[in-house]
């Protein structure tokens, strides 16, 4: 193989550099120093990283050097590094360090993965824009007067723009799907249950999952190989066993039964992205798929419902941060309770408050039946909705987002109109089920993804599908100019 | 306790904001708890009682506070997370209890079935039992309860009689003044023996309840309560009984017996080997207990086992050391673990049952005595006993007391 110049080794996509590492055609200092180096040049313009830990991931890299894999990464600011500042980009947490790893990050630590940083992200993971940073926004690395997309808004422009070969993100609502979408770049968003969320601080317990965000499906099998499976401290995550998701990946999806729900081509959604996803969903029929309409009646129910459910659980997962007993203090008060409630005044940004105010009152006595009981019933009907289709699909296409992203400060005044960007992957996180996003396309200059979902623990499907669909085309290897 | 197991129950978050609560939630079960229903019984003022239970939940302790009384420092509090977390198991009765005295009686029987049944240490002073009274008055003759409150902090049984004998006389100021009690936990302060408002309680706040999504379900099979019936001990209540109508012991001293189970298996063990319960008891409950109070150790850590009083037991029946032999062969025993026939074979304990050769003695003892043998045999019976005294004395106490006294009386019978 020819030599590679510096300048080109932040490009290589996770597998292709492990098997260059393997080969030993490069090393792992030189992989991690040309990432570095693509951080320093890029950055300024998008501010993917909040924290850089340039040192350490020296320090890795040398390490990894003796071992096959290398790959560096970025990892979500919701996920606990052990000894590495971890901000949830909050000022809550500005200087919190946590003592310990979350699992999925000691399991690609374990694995040999280098940490080259911790991603900016919308505050405690609520926002579709990465606007809610308290520090400072992510700028889309297609254009950087546009959003990246949300919360997993850094991770996501990170790989796109070539300053980490692979992220690890987490999607409640859609946060590793929509900002993958919008970026250009293939997210996945496991099985719930299927990634321990032990180390991940909480923002929806029944929703939450980590899963990655990379250049394609080969890199997105080989990220969740190394952090799915049971782990006994997280009571939620699921005992089934781990299948080989690369040796999933057979090229091969005739007669693959693919619904297209027709709910998700409502009216009102950008003419590019209903274009870009027909178009994908047509190249998916030509590579064998059987395609059928399905209905899931209930999708105008879950917006509604994941905007009681998620609040109501972040009211109680977020009472802890009172100054107490870590994190932001404010000081100076008359007593106990005021500083309370300064510290919680100062140290949340105004998304989260209005989530956690929207929770407690759903939770409220006299409340709790109409709102958050209601809700779950919804909730099981969507997951039977799912169910039903899946009798008769093997999976489902649809599109990530309605929209594509959208210019800085133009969802900022109405919140509702940036809920509405999740329409489609709020569903999905209702149910627990896999899904993924994969570019397909591009509207105006900017990049569609295309949803893949897929019925409980198929992931090893949805990456086939993508896999097969990314062997045809060549969305998922453009580039943007920055 | 005779509880409806739910098959499966659920986990809850009860949430409010405290800094001795590190999520500022506590885990606890709402709605569906781990058990439902149930009774304990026990012995009240002469009378069996049976107090309904209206159900058994797990939750997780919270923190705890320490405050100026401890620090002296009134600037600050200090918070303790050291068990924050670990769980509770809580037992809820119906409210059944009359009296500040019922209420301890009901708390010691509910003690004792824990203990027994190994659940728990039943520690008032280092928390591993915890009591707290929800007490309310009421008009006599009324049926309503009147606004209850609920009184925690209290280290031991006496602290918790206290609180409630304060509680009850400052509810009762309130009520006859017309006004109302305030439904709210208090805490008791030891030190001037009343209780103080902590915050507001249950009703009063809202503790917006939800499943707690980070847990599944606890689910308990039939079988598995089939399985764990044959392992729990005979709790007891019932082993008093049996103690009393098989082994024809008193109700007082099976009451001492069954105080823990050690010392309850050690009786009954004992009294198996031996046959013979009574005596059992009698050497438990009197030299056997001194011995552990002066060591300060517990039944089950001793070096004596039931096979030791057996064994002395035997050994005193068959005459081979006297009752008096006996105790300082247990003093032996409890140090050093060696059995009994072993310990007076390496002393020499055994009695001298020779009839001549206590004769000889006796004769000595006569001779070199010669006025307290006249005093006998002029009238003044008691004058033996120094003269038993004597005999034993030269034998070091080894002479069988029975067999001297026969001798000895016919030796100056005879004169």
């Amino acid at each position: 193989m020819a030599a590679h110049a510096a300048s080109e080794l932040w490009q290589l996509s996770a597998a292709e550099a492990s098997r260059l590492l393997a080969d030993r055609e490069i090393s792992s200092v030189e992989l991690t120093d040309a990432c570095l180096e693509r951080i320093a040049a890029v950055d300024d313009r998008i501010s993917a990283y909040i924290t850089v830990t340039a040192d350490l991931a020296r320090q890795q890299a040398t390490d990894a050097d003796r071992r096959i894999a290398g790959v560096p990464m970025q990892i979500k600011d919701l996920l606990c590094t052990n000894g590495i500042a971890t901000t949830c980009a909050s000022r809550m947490l500005a200087e919190y360090i946590p003592v310990y790893d979350a699992t999925a990050v000691a399991r690609l630590r374990e694995h040999g993965a280098v940490l080259l940083g911790k991603g900016n992200m919308d505050e405690f993971g609520m926002g579709s824009s990465t606007e809610n940073s308290a520090f400072f926004p992510t700028r889309n690395p297609w254009d950087t007067g546009r959003v990246p997309g949300g919360s997993s808004g850094g991770s996501a422009a990170a790989v796109s723009a070539g300053a980490a070969p692979f992220a690890l993100g987490t999607d409640t609502g859609g946060s590793i799907r929509q900002p993958a979408s919008f970026c250009g770049v293939t997210g996945l968003k496991p099985t719930y249950g299927r990634v321990s969320r032990y180390g991940l601080v909480a923002y929806a317990s029944s929703l939450d999952q980590v899963g990655p965000i990379a250049r394609d499906a080969a890199d997105c099998a080989l990220i969740l190989q190394s952090i799915a499976g049971h782990d006994s401290r997280d009571a939620t995550s699921l005992p089934d066993a781990v299948p080989d998701y690369s040796a999933a990946l057979t090229g091969d999806i005739s007669g693959l039964r693919l619904g297209v729900p027709s709910e998700y081509f409502a009216e009102g959604m950008d003419a590019g992205v209903r274009a870009a996803v027909t178009a994908a969903i047509d190249q998916l029929a030509a590579l064998g798929a059987e395609i059928r309409e399905v209905s899931l009646p209930t999708t105008q129910y879950a917006l509604a419902c994941y905007y009681i459910i998620a609040p109501s659980e972040c009211s109680a997962n977020l009472a802890r941060y009172d100054g107490v007993k870590y994190g932001y203090s404010h000081q100076g008060d008359g007593d106990m309770w005021e500083a309370m409630e300064r510290t919680r005044q100062h140290g949340f940004g105004p998304e989260v408050k209005r989530r956690i105010m929207l929770g407690a009152f759903a939770l409220s006595s006299g409340y709790y039946d109409a709102y958050y009981h209601k809700a779950q019933q919804v909730r099981t009907l969507i997951r039977q909705d799912f169910a039903h289709v899946f009798e008769e699909v093997d999976a489902l296409a649809a599109p990530v987002s309605p929209v594509v992203a959208f210019p800085i400060g133009e969802r900022t005044d109405d919140p509702v109109r940036m809920y509405l960007v999740d329409v489609y992957t709020l569903p999905v996180n209702m149910a627990g089920l896999p899904a993924m996003s994969v570019p397909c396309g591009f509207s105006n200059g900017l990049p569609v993804g295309l949803q893949l979902i897929g019925p409980h623990l198929s992931e090893d499907r949805l990456l086939n599908i993508a896999h097969t669909y990314q062997q045809a085309t060549e969305w998922h290897r453009e580039r943007p100019g920055i | 306790m005779g509880c409806e197991i739910t098959p499966s129950s659920k986990f809850d978050r009860k949430n409010y904001f405290y800094p001795d609560l590190p999520k500022n939630y506590q885990i606890s079960q709402y709605d569906i708890p781990l058990c439902q229903n149930g009774q304990v019984s026990f012995e009240f003022e002469g009378e069996l009682r049976t107090v309904a239970l209206r159900r058994i939940h797990l939750e997780e302790d919270a923190g705890k506070s320490i405050h100026a009384e401890v620090t002296g420092d009134p600037t600050r509090s200090f918070m303790d997370f050291n068990r924050a977390g670990v769980p509770l198991l809580e037992i809820v009765s119906e409210p059944e209890l009359h009296s500040p005295e019922e209420a301890i009686a009901y708390c010691r029987a509910v003690k004792e079935i824990l203990e027994y049944i190994e659940v728990s240490d039943c520690n008032m002073e280092e928390g591993s039992l915890r009591c707290e009274p929800n007490l309310s008055l009421r008009p006599k003759g009324s049926k309503e309860l009147g606004t209850r409150t609920e009184i925690k902090n209290k280290n031991s049984f006496q602290e918790l009689i206290d609180a409630m004998e304060y509680e009850v006389k400052r509810q009762a100021r309130i009520l006859d003044a017309g006004e109302e009690v305030v439904q709210e936990t208090l805490l008791f302060d030891a030190s001037t023996g009343k209780t103080v408002a902590m915050r507001g309680k249950e009703e009063a706040d809202d503790y917006r309840y939800f499943p707690e999504p980070d847990l599944v379900h606890v689910q308990i099979s039939d079988e598995w309560i089939e399985e764990s019936q044959p392992t729990l001990p005979e709790l007891p209540a019932a082993r008093r009984k049996r103690f009393i109508s098989d082994y024809d012991i008193s109700p007082d001293n099976a009451e001492f017996l069954t105080n823990t189970r050690p010392l309850a298996e050690f009786f009954d063990e004992a009294a198996r080997l031996s046959g013979e319960p009574t005596t059992c008891a009698n050497w438990i409950m009197g030299d056997l207990t001194r011995l552990l109070n002066t060591a300060e150790i517990e039944i089950q850590d001793a070096k004596v086992t039931p096979a030791h009083l057996n064994e002395l037991i035997q050994l005193i029946g068959d005459a081979t050391i006297s009752g008096k032999i006996a105790k300082s062969v247990l003093d032996d025993a409890f140090e050093t673990g060696k059995m009994p026939k072993q310990i007076v074979s390496e002393k020499g304990l055994a009695q001298i049952t020779d009839t001549s050769e206590i004769e000889t003695i006796v004769l000595q003892v006569v001779e070199e005595n010669p006025g307290p043998a006249q005093d006998y045999r002029d009238g003044t019976k008691k004058a033996i006993g120094f003269l038993v005294g004597q005999v034993m004395r030269a034998t070091r106490g080894k002479a069988n007391p029975q067999l001297v006294n026969e001798i000895l009386t016919r030796v100056l019978s005879t004169d």
